[in-house]
C-alpha cells in the first residue's frame, strides 16, 4: 500500500499563559497511516485533538515532538502541500474578490499555467455549481456559496490528498448532500480524503476507514464495519469508545 | 518569485476596491482647488503656500493610506480566517511577508502617482511649467520613504494583535522621526549621561526619514535637482532599514502559530 499521510509519536503541547501552569497537551504520541485512494474519517468529541492534528499537518502547528509526513515529505516543507487540497471549517475568503479571480489566486500560487488554470478553474466552478456567480464578489455570496468557493479552492490544483475539517458544519441539508456526492466522486477518481467529522451517518456512508481520538489519544482504528462490531451504529460505537457514561435521569 | 507576486497582487486589487484612497484622493483634492482658487491679500507668491500646503497633505494621506492599508493585512488575514486556505498551499511564510510589502508598497506607489500627477496638473495651472525631474526625484524618495514605514507596520502587525494600535504605533513613531529626529543629536549634547547615550543610540539607530520628507522644499522654492548620487544613495539607506524590518518580520512569523 502506498502510504500517502504519516504522522509518528506526534505530541502537540500548549503552553499556557497564566504563571506555573503545565502546558496543554493536545496530541499524545498520535500515530497514524492514510493510504492513497482511501476516504478516511477522523473522529472525536470537540477538543479531542481533530483540528490540532490538521494543523500539524499543514504546517500551521509544529509539533513538540514526533514527526509528521505528506507524501513522504516533512509537512514543515511547503513543497509537501504541494499535491494537497483543504478546507477548513467556517471559513470566509477574500471579499473584495470574485470567485473567479479567489480561484486565479490559488491558481498561481500552485504555479498552474494560464490554460490550465482557466480549465481548472471552469470545471471546480462546474463542480460547486457557482458558474452562474462566479463573477460576483464573494461578499454577496450566502454561507453556502461561501462553503462551496471553500471546496472549489481545495480542489483547484486537483489534489492527490484532500483534507476537510467539518466540510459540512453549518450547511442545510442539501449542502451537505452535495459535499458528500463530491467526497464519493473524488474517491472514484481515486483520490484520497481525510475529514474530521461530528456527522457519524455521513462518516459511515462515505469512509472506508475511520480513527476516533479523545484527549489527543488514538483510541480506534479500522474498517467501519471492524470499529462498529456487534453495535446498532458507529454512533454507539464512537459513545463506547470515548467512555461516554450516560447518566441515569432523575 | 511567482507567489510573492501573487499575493502582492490581490494586495493592490485590495487597495482599488475600498474606498480609503478615493476618500483621500478627493478630500485632498478639493481641499488645493479651494486654496487654488482663491488670492489671499493679492500675493503674487501665493503659489509657494498653495504647493507647501498641497504636499503636505499628499504626505499626510500618503503616509495613513500606506500604515492603514499595511496595519490590516494579517492581522484581518488571521481574524477572518483567510490565512489557513493561503498557508495550506505551497507559499511559505516569509513569502507571505515580502508579497504582502510588495502589494502595499506597488500600491502606494500607484497612490503616489495619481497625487503628483494633480499636484503637477495644479502646478502647471498656475506656474505654466512642469519640472518632471524634480517631481521625480521628491516623488521617488517619497516612495522608498513609504517602503520603510510599510515595513515597520507589517512588522509592527505581527507584534501587535490589534489593527487599530498597530496604526497609532506606527503614525506615532513615523511622525515622531519626521518632526524630531534630526535634532535628536542636538537634544543629547545638552543632556547628562547616561540618556546623552541613550539619545545618541536612538539617533543612530532610527531610520531619518527626514531628507526626503524635507525634500518638498526642492518643488517649493523651485531650487534646482540634487545630485543623483544622493538620491541613489539615499534610497539605498531607506531600502536597507525597510530589508532590515522585513527580515524581522520574517522571524517573528517564522514561529508563530497561525491557528
Amino acid at each position: 500500500m502506498n502510504i500517502i499521510l504519516r504522522t509518528e509519536k506526534l505530541r502537540v503541547e500548549f503552553k499556557s499563559r497564566e504563571f506555573r501552569q503545565s502546558p496543554k497537551v493536545a496530541l499524545r504520541g498520535l500515530d497514524l497511516e492514510i493510504n492513497a485512494g482511501e476516504v478516511f474519517g477522523f473522529l472525536g468529541p470537540n477538543g479531542a485533538g481533530k483540528t490540532t492534528t490538521i494543523n500539524v499537518l499543514l504546517g500551521f502547528v509544529r509539533p513538540t515532538s514526533g514527526s509528521a509526513s505528506l507524501f513522504g515529505i516533512d509537512v514543515r516543507q511547503p513543497i509537501a502541500r504541494q499535491r494537497i487540497g483543504y478546507l477548513p471549517e467556517l471559513t470566509y475568503y477574500y471579499k473584495f474578490l470574485t470567485a473567479e479571480e479567489l480561484l486565479r489566486f490559488y491558481s498561481r500560487i500552485f504555479s498552474l499555467p494560464r490554460a490550465e488554470a482557466e480549465k481548472r478553474i471552469d470545471a471546480v466552478l462546474k463542480l460547486v455549481e457557482l458558474e452562474s456567480a462566479r463573477k460576483r464578489l464573494i461578499k454577496t455570496y450566502s454561507k453556502g456559496m461561501q462553503q462551496r468557493v471553500g471546496l472549489a479552492q481545495a480542489l483547484i490544483n486537483n489534489p492527490d490528498l484532500l483534507i476537510l475539517d467539518e466540510p459540512t458544519s453549518g450547511l442545510d441539508p442539501l449542502g451537505r448532500m452535495k459535499v458528500r456526492e463530491i467526497i464519493q466522486r473524488l474517491k472514484s477518481e481515486g483520490k484520497t480524503v481525510f475529514f474530521s467529522s461530528h456527522e457519524l451517518g455521513e462518516v459511515e456512508t462515505v469512509c472506508d476507514r475511520v480513527a476516533i481520538i479523545s484527549d489527543g489519544e488514538l483510541k480506534a482504528v479500522g474498517r467501519v464495519g471492524d470499529i462498529m462490531g456487534p453495535r446498532a451504529s458507529l454512533e454507539k460505537a464512537f459513545l463506547d469508545i470515548v467512555g461516554y457514561q450516560p447518566q441515569s435521569a432523575p | 518569485m511567482n507567489n510573492i507576486f501573487a499575493v502582492a497582487g490581490v494586495v493592490i486589487k485590495e487597495l482599488y476596491r475600498r474606498k480609503d484612497f478615493y476618500v483621500l484622493f478627493i478630500l485632498t483634492v478639493v481641499i488645493c482647488l479651494v486654496m487654488a482658487s482663491v488670492n489671499i491679500y493679492n500675493d503674487n507668491e501665493i503659489i509657494r503656500y498653495i504647493k507647501a500646503l498641497c504636499l503636505l497633505l499628499i504626505w499626510i494621506s500618503s503616509l495613513v493610506i500606506a500604515i492603514t492599508t499595511t496595519a490590516r493585512q494579517i492581522p484581518v488575514e488571521r481574524e477572518q480566517r483567510t490565512l489557513l486556505p493561503l498557508l495550506a498551499k505551497p507559499l511559505s511564510r516569509p513569502q507571505l511577508i515580502f508579497g504582502k510589502f510588495l502589494g502595499c508598497w506597488l500600491a502606494c506607489g500607484l497612490v503616489l502617482v495619481c497625487f503628483y500627477a494633480f499636484f503637477g496638473a495644479l502646478v502647471a495651472s498656475r506656474e505654466h511649467a512642469w519640472p518632471l525631474l524634480n517631481y521625480f526625484q521628491v516623488a521617488f524618495l517619497h516612495w522608498m520613504t513609504l517602503g520603510v514605514v510599510i515595513a515597520l507596520t507589517l512588522l509592527g502587525s505581527l507584534v501587535f494583535a490589534a489593527p487599530s494600535s498597530n496604526s497609532t504605533i506606527c503614525f506615532v513613531i513615523v511622525s515622531a522621526i519626521l518632526c524630531v529626529g534630526r535634532y535628536l543629536d542636538v537634544m543629547a549634547l545638552s543632556r547628562q549621561e547616561p540618556v546623552r547615550s541613550l539619545v545618541y543610540c536612538i539617533y543612530y539607530a532610527i531610520p531619518h526619514l527626514e531628507i526626503p520628507f524635507e525634500m518638498r522644499n526642492l518643488i517649493v522654492h523651485d531650487w534646482p535637482l540634487i545630485g543623483w548620487n544622493f538620491v541613489a544613495l539615499d534610497a539605498l539607506y531607506l531600502l536597507a532599514y525597510a530589508a532590515a524590518f522585513l527580515i524581522a518580520a520574517c522571524l517573528v512569523f517564522r514561529r508563530k502559530a497561525v491557528n
